[in-house]
């Protein structure tokens, strides 16, 4: 029996909510344009509108940091602390990026990367005629904008419910939008439908570990689970066996070994702009709830999973440079990329280290900067992805790229100073990024894999600078048909974004360290 | 033990937190110089002429300042921004304005200046002149980076940046063979002395944690046998970059470069860049007498090496390049003597940097008007034919060898005193540096100016353009006054920065040395000019004379190289090649055919089937829990 005049009206922050709210209310317009809006004015009006919305929340989030107090927000369901607003800004920035890169249509014979029509079958007389007509799909910023949200709950959510929710309200978008890529649309769909399988997979044994802690705690948020840990309640086993289930849940979306697999094939399969978006945004989100989670709700069992990220950092980043090496694809090799870049993000993470006296840079503030780094150079590598073709499509084939710096200096520069980053040569923010997570670990007592990390950096720069000399120091193939299409304005953007972040991260990196060590204080 | 009274630098206000302007401004014209390409053909030599002319006009302006402060004030340190910074590990970026390095900036962006002006008159007729120019520029930039340092990392940076200036430089005419060969040869060796800088570097961190000069000055006193250490690695840096013995080689080579760089960075600047670092390392070495003695040692050596090499030489500008070894060896050995010959090296640094500039720059005005000929065997009687150049190549010439009251007599006079109060034996052969350095600076003189005329039949010598001979005035007028401005006032200006101790001398008090120098100085002149005043062969005559012989093949150095160095290596390396097919083939193999087949393995998971990867996925989480499980056992 439930007494109605007991049950409380839930209160709401709405402030706090605000850009949460933004993006929700972007993507529901969106989806009106899509039934009310002529086809004629989609695009114009869904970019228009994505930008908008994400410069308002953008905006919205700055003014929250400047004014921030830490609380837990609608009925303890978020929480609104610094990770939040750190995390919230770098995926409202790079969802920025991902819908300058969707909105390319310089480099497609004036056609966007996504199918005509992705319901039809592909070769159907029905694609034909949608191709005919030049249809495009402009559903895909409002399916952005979804995944955004999920993604922005899934980094501040404070309780397991929320974070199964948003988790795969992040999810079911990018699942569709991998299938919808306009060029070899069987291999598109293929990678959408892996995706979604094996997410599922992952999202039930995150499921049940939810199940279990609740089972081991007796409550759903994480204050629950840390304060039944603080009290040393009975039954361990659940505790380790929840631990377990949900780490896998996060773990595959940060696409670490051994929950890799779909990993390349995915970001071979889907439309280019959708790999570099989910590339760094999924892991941006997939993180900050792993170090929520692990941080505010596992925080008191840190002896039992330092240990096992320990390890799967060690497995990721050996297994991403062993076989990125023999890689032929750039989107498979930066695939691989990912993964040995999942292992380095681990390594900041498994120190655990608080900011406070003594401590120069936060396990949070140093993996939110590795994000940054990896993030601008990310979108702008597949950004220039987009502009080398080869009878129309894309040419992601390593034996494309030779020979590009005597024919196209420009874009090969551009692309060598990304992977310079990725490999983490000094000057470069990547340099950076790797220094602050290997200072935290190191901090944090790992010293042992701060070691291993270095040596597996060294072997992972190999592959990054295999692209560099093929591009320099080999020459075109005789028969070569690349051409480099000059893209239009926004993906200059992007790519100048990177290169500005990634020259001006790797100088004078002080103060943005600082400014995400001063919001790396999770409220518990 | 000398008491070191030390102040403490001030942050910079004012006009000094501009300082990073004195490296921006040619910096940025390089640059754009480099990057506009051939829109900037015709004014870009203008421009970056500018450059360092600014640059001397804002170090001039905080000199003045300097000068109107009080001494404990007078050291600024600019704190431009951190690069790294990780609590127990910064890196920041700053500059270190003291009595030291104004000097220095107003000696590189002054005769930088005066060069760059020469410069546009010398390679008026040089396709390349914007490109040129371009590399002159970030040459100066560099060179006041690696003066204005506030720590030996920055120093660094400047260090290798006029390395490269000078690599690009020196084969600037990398048509010809010899010129790109020359430009590698400087590279080379100066690796070897760029990894002594690195490794004390390396040794200063290991330490004390920290680089920069306040924070490894603070620590010297605990450093014990590693000052030692330190000291000997700052030296080999030294011998590399200042072309000292062993690693002397490079610089008789960099001499094809064109003539004003010759003149710029391989006589008045960069090569004194090893001076500047052990006096800028004087607290290292107070701790060391091993060191300190080394360094002495190194530069008497070399002082006496490039006089034997200059009396041999018939070359004109390698001459004048054995010549600035030699002067630059006083340096060194001035350097070594500890305190009492800091300020005295520093000295004739600054008196040496504008004779031989001078002298270098009459020389290419020779040059230019015997069309690039640089054989003094064809010169002679040139006297009549260039009037201005010889008057102040003549002027130089006084300067050098040390005539009364010119700029040599007393910077040179001073560390000849020096050092014999400090070691009987060193300031013997000083003295007698001094005597060949007459010799053959006269021979020099009497080849090219006086006698015969020995042209080439299409040669007709002519006087070079203003642009050129203005700044050759101007070096002229230093050359032949600048020691009675400087004399007295700088040993009191240097007191801080080289270790506080002041060594006066009046400017017509001469000592006993002093007559006995002048002597072994007109003994060396007479000898110059007895032995050259007649009648010079157009072939060089042979002769049973090993010591002509030693001089002639720059004392063997290149055939000690080649046999004690690159014929080992390329041995050491043709073994190496073999034990690689032979013996170690077998590891890679193998290895590779493990890597297939791990690869194969890994790749055969990679099936592109769901089921496969759902399989994966569950194996993952079980081989996660058993993790987990093994840790609880643990």
């Amino acid at each position: 029996m439930i007494n109605v005049l007991e049950i409380q009206a839930p209160t709401v922050e709405w402030m706090p909510l605000l850009p949460l709210l933004l993006v929700f209310g972007g993507a529901v317009v969106g989806v009106l344009f899509e039934a009310f809006a002529p086809r004629s004015t989609r695009y114009v009006l869904q970019t228009g509108l994505s930008i908008l919305v994400l410069l308002g929340a953008g905006a919205a989030v700055l003014f929250q940091m400047a004014d921030l107090e830490p609380q837990t927000i609608a009925m303890g369901l978020l929480s609104h602390d610094g990770p939040t607003l750190i995390f919230w800004s770098l995926l409202i920035l790079f969802s920025l990026g991902g819908v300058a890169l969707f909105a390319e249509r310089g480099v497609g014979d004036g056609q966007s990367a996504f199918a005509s029509s992705a319901s039809a079958v592909p070769g159907s007389p029905l694609e034909r005629e949608a191709v005919r007509l030049r249809r495009e799909h402009t559903e895909v910023f409002p399916l952005l904008l979804f995944s955004l949200l999920g993604m922005m709950l899934f980094a501040s959510a404070n309780d397991l419910i929320t974070l199964f929710v948003a988790l795969e309200v992040m999810s079911l978008p990018l699942y569709l939008l991998s299938a919808m890529a306009r060029r070899r649309r069987l291999l598109s769909q293929e990678a959408g439908l892996k995706y979604f399988l094996l997410g599922s997979l992952a999202s039930g044994f995150f499921l049940y570990g939810i199940a279990m802690l609740y089972g081991y705690s007796g409550g759903l948020t994480l204050t629950d689970v840390a304060a039944a840990i603080d009290a040393g309640a009975d039954n361990y086993w659940l505790l380790l066996l929840g631990l377990v289930l949900l780490a896998v849940g996060l773990l595959f979306k940060m696409g670490a070994v051994p929950f890799h697999s779909w990993v390349p094939d995915v970001y071979m399969g889907a439309p280019t702009p959708v790999t570099g978006f989910m590339a760094i945004a999924t892991k941006t989100a997939a993180i900050a709830a792993l170090m929520r989670v692990f941080y505010v709700g596992l925080g008191g069992a840190s002896w039992d999973w330092q240990p096992l990220l320990a390890v799967i950092a060690i497995v990721s980043m050996i297994l991403g440079a062993v076989v990125g090496l023999s890689q032929n694809d750039l989107k498979r090799l930066l695939a691989y990329s990912a993964i040995t870049h999942a292992g380095f993000l681990l390594v900041g993470i498994v120190g655990a280290v608080e900011p406070g006296e003594g401590v120069t840079v936060s396990s949070v503030g140093a993996v939110a900067f590795y994000l940054l780094t990896y993030g601008v150079a990310t979108l702008g590598a597949f950004g220039l992805l987009l502009t080398v073709r080869r009878s129309g499509g894309e040419a992601n084939g390593i034996v494309a790229w030779r020979g590009l710096g005597k024919t196209n200096p420009v874009v090969a520069a551009v692309m060598t100073l990304f992977f310079l980053s990725f490999a983490g040569i000094p000057l470069t923010a990547g340099f950076v990024g790797k220094l602050a997570v290997f200072s935290s670990a190191f901090q944090g007592g790992f010293g042992w894999l701060v070691l291993v990390a270095v040596i597996l950096s060294v072997v992972a720069a190999f592959f990054y600078l295999k692209i560099v000399v093929a591009m320099w120091f080999q020459d075109a193939e005789d028969d070569s048909d690349t051409v480099v299409v000059t893209p239009s304005l926004w993906t200059w953007t992007v790519v100048l974004v990177g290169v500005l972040a990634t020259i001006v991260l790797g100088l004078l990196p002080g103060g943005m360290i600082e400014l995400m060590n001063n919001f790396s204080e999770f409220i518990r | 033990m000398i008491l070191l009274e030390t102040f403490q630098a001030v942050p910079a206000t004012g006009l000094f937190s501009l300082a990073w302007l004195l490296i921006a401004i040619p910096l940025a014209t390089s640059f754009l110089l480099l990057l506009l390409g051939r829109v900037s053909d015709s004014w870009g030599h203008w421009l970056a002429t500018l450059a360092p002319i600014a640059s001397f006009a804002i170090g001039l302006l905080l000199f003045l300042q300097m000068l109107g402060a009080d001494e404990g004030s007078r050291a600024v340190t600019v704190h431009l921004y951190d690069w790294i910074s990780t609590g127990s590990w910064n890196v920041s970026v700053g500059l270190l304005i003291d009595q030291l390095s104004i000097l220095f900036v107003l000696l590189i962006t002054g005769v930088g200046s005066l060069i760059h002006v020469y410069s546009i008159g010398y390679m008026a007729h040089d396709d390349r002149r914007r490109r040129f120019f371009a590399y002159l520029n970030l040459f100066i930039a560099a060179m006041l980076t690696l003066v204005l340092a506030d720590s030996y990392l920055i120093l660094f940076v400047g260090w290798e940046g006029v390395g490269l200036a000078s690599y690009l430089l020196i084969s600037f005419w990398a048509h010809r063979d010899s010129a790109s060969a020359a430009g590698n040869k400087a590279f080379i060796v100066n690796r070897v002395g760029d990894l002594g800088l690195a490794m004390a570097m390396f040794t200063m961190f290991s330490l004390i944690g920290s680089v920069s000069f306040v924070d490894v000055n603070a620590a010297a006193g605990e450093m014990g046998g590693w000052a030692t250490l330190i000291g000997f690695l700052l030296l080999l840096a030294a011998c590399g970059k200042s072309a000292q013995v062993p690693l002397q080689s490079w610089l008789l080579d960099a001499m094809e470069g064109p003539t004003p760089v010759s003149a710029l960075i391989h006589a008045a600047t960069m090569v004194t860049a090893g001076v500047y670092l052990v006096i800028r390392s004087n607290v290292i070495y107070a701790q060391t007498p091993e060191a300190t003695l080394a360094v002495a040692i190194v530069g008497t050596v070399t002082l006496l090496a490039g006089a034997w090499i200059g009396s041999s030489k018939d070359d004109i500008k390698k001459v004048l390049a054995g010549s600035t070894m030699s002067q630059i060896g006083y340096m060194m050995l001035a350097a070594g003597l500890g305190p009492i010959g800091a300020a005295f090296a520093i000295f004739h640094l600054l008196t040496h940097g504008f004779f031989k500039a001078n002298m270098f720059l009459g020389a290419g005005s020779v040059m230019h008007g015997m069309n690039d000929d640089v054989n003094m065997r064809n010169f002679g009687g040139l006297a009549k034919a260039m009037k201005i150049t010889f008057l102040t190549f003549a002027a130089g010439y006084l300067a050098i060898i040390g005539f009364p009251f010119t700029a040599g007599f007393y910077s040179k006079d001073h560390i000849i005193e020096a050092a014999f109060e400090s070691n009987i034996i060193l300031g013997t052969l000083a003295l007698l540096g001094a005597g060949v350095t007459a010799f053959y600076m006269t021979r020099l003189m009497m080849m090219t100016f006086f006698g015969q005329k020995r042209w080439e039949p299409d040669v007709h010598p002519h006087e070079s353009p203003a642009v050129m001979t203005v700044p050759l005035i101007i070096l002229a007028i230093l050359s032949l006054f600048a020691g009675l401005f400087l004399n007295g006032w700088i040993q009191d200006w240097l007191a801080v920065p080289t270790g506080h101790e002041v060594h006066n001398t009046g400017l017509l008090h001469i000592t006993p040395i002093g007559w006995l120098t002048m002597a072994v100085v007109a003994v060396g002149v007479f000898i110059g000019w007895y032995m050259f005043k007649d009648d010079i062969p157009k072939t060089v005559p042979q002769t049973k004379n090993v010591f002509a012989h030693a001089g002639r093949n720059d004392l063997y150095g290149d055939a000690f190289n080649e046999h004690a160095i690159i014929r080992p290596t390329k041995e050491l390396a043709a073994g190496l090649a073999w034990f690689d097919r032979t013996a170690a083939d077998g590891v890679p193999e193998g290895g590779a055919t493990v890597a297939a087949g791990l690869g194969g393995l890994l790749r055969r998971t990679q099936n592109g089937y769901s089921r496969t990867y759902g399989l994966t996925l569950v194996l993952g989480v079980i081989g996660v829990a058993l993790v987990v499980a093994l840790g609880q056992l643990g």
